[in-house]
């Protein structure tokens, strides 16, 4: 476990801003306690200071996860988002979309967002924006990206594609 | 276990009593039986009716209108249960009165008196490759009614142990159990409950869920899962956020609602543990063997996510789907790591609260996983009970006496055997003075045992609980709650764990306690005996 370098902290936060934009602040400077970015295992953890103090007395091979698991660097050193960071992009997330009902479960297994399953969209969301994708009735959603020029598509055309769904806890179960 | 193993390959039977083989039969066992049926409705039998207008709050469904009629038919349905009850009492007393009623009811065998097989009728019946099941049901229903009445009954000349051996041998055929386990698990009970207990683990437990409390409320978790077509009912007043899942037209462990974690897939008796420790906001608290994850999540929901959770579970391919579980229920206060659990007061001590669920034979989980019921050897017991008393002591170690608000340990298993369970506390408080057994703030359950065959555990362990599948229709299971003070100066039977544990698994092998004292006698008399022999060939030399 370790400090993320000038190059990975500008990869994780250039990610993490396509999604929250401006409110990546509110991720770094919290009001209530100390948080921080900390890697293991190419794996970037948002974690508080307090928590992250006492897992360092957790030897690196032994040690799975902490805090919050935020994505993981690929091989080639790009930064991926997973989907276990949900919890703050939804909270802090400046372009939403809700799907109805019936577009769920495809969503959920990891097919794209056709225009048809559209139910709501943040206006004038911009093209490649990355997007949270709700359900209709209440908050738990999923990060995509969106090309948002769509209100002359046709019904079958994507407007999301998809990133990651809540469906890989059940798919992949190896997430974090 | 040439037998045994034919009787495997067929589908598990249910007990019936009112099988194909004697359609008439003695009303008061038919009676048990349908009471039976109803049982797995319910969690604990006494609040049953509370239980079903609880329901019906959550549902919504009760209105001024319909509330009436409702409590009616509710007031009926007791008046009709309590004619039942009556009728099986009056019932089984005519069946102790006079035992000519049944004689007369079976059709053809019974109508001689029973006759219990002597020793070389059971070598002759083992080698023809076993008897039809039917046989083997009457006669285990027969020797449970000997035992039960055994002075009235009991054919001349025979002992009860006799009959004993003979339904354990029955049962261990007729449900298919390795004889060493259906003797172990035939002695934790009275005849009749025993029989009830391998019955109950023929069944399913019904399924269970536990809400997320960090994600969501019951009501509302109530309320989106019966839109989606399931059927369920609040589990029972000890716990607000288990809801106990009936029907459901949707795969539960796959809904859109589960996958966004607002509930855990989690058996009933896991609530246990977690309640009896009870963490509170801002402690330090360590699962020592967590995977995969519902007793964690359990915590830091109480805790609100405050605080810190260390989520240990020593096999790597289990963490995954703890690390899975414990980001998809969102709980941000969870460390996981993967060490072996009796490493753990060197990785980090000063824990508030510890939880130890030990690795466990599984006796109590056999309708779950019926693989114990022939996989399990004596062996298997020692090694286990040898490495819950490493792991109880370590985890005793890793929680700190001077913590203000905890400075619990609760130890839990699935397993229903005594030296996986009492043996290991009485162990843990005879080896570390500075703890003693609490009360675990469980509302039911058995009192733990503080004397099982002719051994004698510390008074303090009625404190203890253990639940069985037949009594409270859950997995069977045990918990225990110590509390951590701080040493005294002078704790003269404190000292280091690893080899005194080793000593006791070592006499634990040579079957039940090797008392020095009394056997002085022998030791010396063989030593003064080697002696003698010896004398006598220098003397020859």
């Amino acid at each position: 476990m370790r400090p993320l370098t000038e190059d990975e902290s500008k990869a994780v936060f250039a990610k993490l801003a396509n999604y929250i934009g401006k409110n990546l602040v509110h991720l770094i400077d919290r009001p209530d306690e100390p948080y921080s970015f900390r890697l293991h295992k190419d794996r970037v953890f948002y974690v508080s200071e307090a928590q992250m103090r006492l897992g360092i007395s957790v030897a690196r091979p032994n040690l799975i996860s902490l805090g919050t698991c935020l994505g993981k660097f690929t091989k080639s050193g790009k930064f991926k988002l997973h989907i276990t960071a949900l919890d703050y992009l939804a909270q802090y997330a400046k372009y939403k979309i809700w799907i109805k009902p019936n577009g769920e479960m495809p969503f959920l297994y990891g097919n794209h967002v056709l225009k048809a399953h559209l139910g709501r969209i943040t206006e004038d969301t911009p093209e490649h924006q990355g997007v949270v994708v709700f359900s209709m009735s209440d908050g738990f959603g999923v990060t995509a990206r969106s090309t948002v020029d769509t209100r002359k598509l046709d019904p079958t055309a994507i407007i999301v594609f998809h990133q990651a769904d809540v469906g890989e806890y059940l798919r992949d179960e190896v997430c974090p | 276990m040439d037998l045994s193993d034919e009787y495997l390959e067929n589908p598990v039977q249910e007990f019936e009593f009112d099988s194909d083989g004697s359609e008439e039969q003695e009303l008061p066992v038919k009676r048990t039986k349908s009471k039976q049926l109803e049982r797995p409705l319910k969690i604990i039998p006494d609040d049953s009716d509370s239980d079903s207008s609880d329901s019906d709050d959550e549902g919504g469904a009760i209105n001024i209108q319909n509330m009436e009629a409702r409590s009616r038919a509710m007031d009926e349905r007791a008046l009709q249960e309590a004619a039942i009850d009556a009728e099986e009492l009056k019932a089984a007393d005519a069946a102790e009165d006079g035992d000519d009623l049944d004689v007369n009811d079976d059709e053809d065998s019974d109508a001689e008196p029973f006759h219990l097989p002597t020793s070389e009728e059971r070598e002759q019946e083992k080698s023809s490759g076993g008897l039809d099941v039917v046989v083997i049901q009457r006669r285990m229903r027969q020797c449970v009614r000997h035992l039960n009445n055994f002075r009235k009954f009991a054919g001349k000349g025979r002992s009860r142990s006799e009959y004993v051996e003979q339904l354990m041998s029955d049962i261990a055929q007729y449900y298919g159990y390795n004889e060493f386990l259906a003797e172990k698990l035939f002695q934790l009970f009275p005849v009749s409950e025993a029989i009830e207990f391998f019955e109950a683990n023929e069944t399913p437990r019904p399924v269970t869920i536990r809400t997320n409390t960090l994600r969501t409320r019951r009501r509302d978790l109530a309320q989106v899962l019966i839109n989606r077509g399931v059927n369920l009912e609040p589990i029972g007043k000890w716990t607000n956020v288990g809801l106990q899942i009936f029907e459901s037209s949707v795969p539960i462990g796959a809904t859109p609602e589960y996958l966004a974690g607002h509930y855990m897939l989690q058996a009933a008796s896991s609530f246990l543990p977690v309640i009896a420790l009870s963490p509170q906001p801002n402690e330090r608290i360590l699962d020592m063997a967590s995977a995969p994850g519902g007793k964690t999540t359990h915590m830091a929901a109480l805790m609100q996510n405050t605080g810190i959770v260390f989520a240990n579970d020593a096999t790597k391919t289990r963490v995954k789907s703890l690390t899975a579980n414990v980001h998809r229920l969102g709980c941000k206060n969870v460390v996981v790591c993967s060490y072996d659990g009796r490493e753990f007061p060197k990785v980090m001590g000063g824990f508030d609260r510890v939880l130890l669920d030990a690795p466990c034979s599984g006796t109590g989980v056999i309708s779950k996983d019926s693989s114990v019921k022939v996989n399990k050897t004596e062996r298997d017991f020692t090694l286990l009970s040898h490495l819950q008393k490493q792991l109880i002591l370590c985890a005793i170690d890793s929680v700190s006496p001077e913590s203000k608000t905890g400075g619990y340990l609760v130890y839990s298993t699935c397993s229903v055997t005594v030296d996986e369970n009492e043996a290991v506390v009485d162990y843990a408080l005879r080896k570390r003075s500075n703890v003693k057994l609490v009360d675990t703030g469980l509302s039911f359950g058995r009192e733990g045992f503080t004397q099982y065959r002719g051994k004698t555990f510390d008074r303090s362990l009625v404190l203890t609980r253990r639940f069985y599948p037949h009594v409270h229709n859950m997995d069977g299971f045990y918990v225990a709650k110590f509390k951590i003070e701080k040493r005294s100066k002078a704790s003269p039977n404190d000292t280091r764990a690893e080899e005194n544990v080793d000593k006791i698994s070592a006499e634990q092998g040579q079957d039940d306690g090797f008392i020095s004292e009394e056997d002085q006698p022998y030791i010396e008399g063989t030593c003064s005996n080697r002696g003698q022999t010896l004398v006598g060939l220098t003397s020859r030399v």
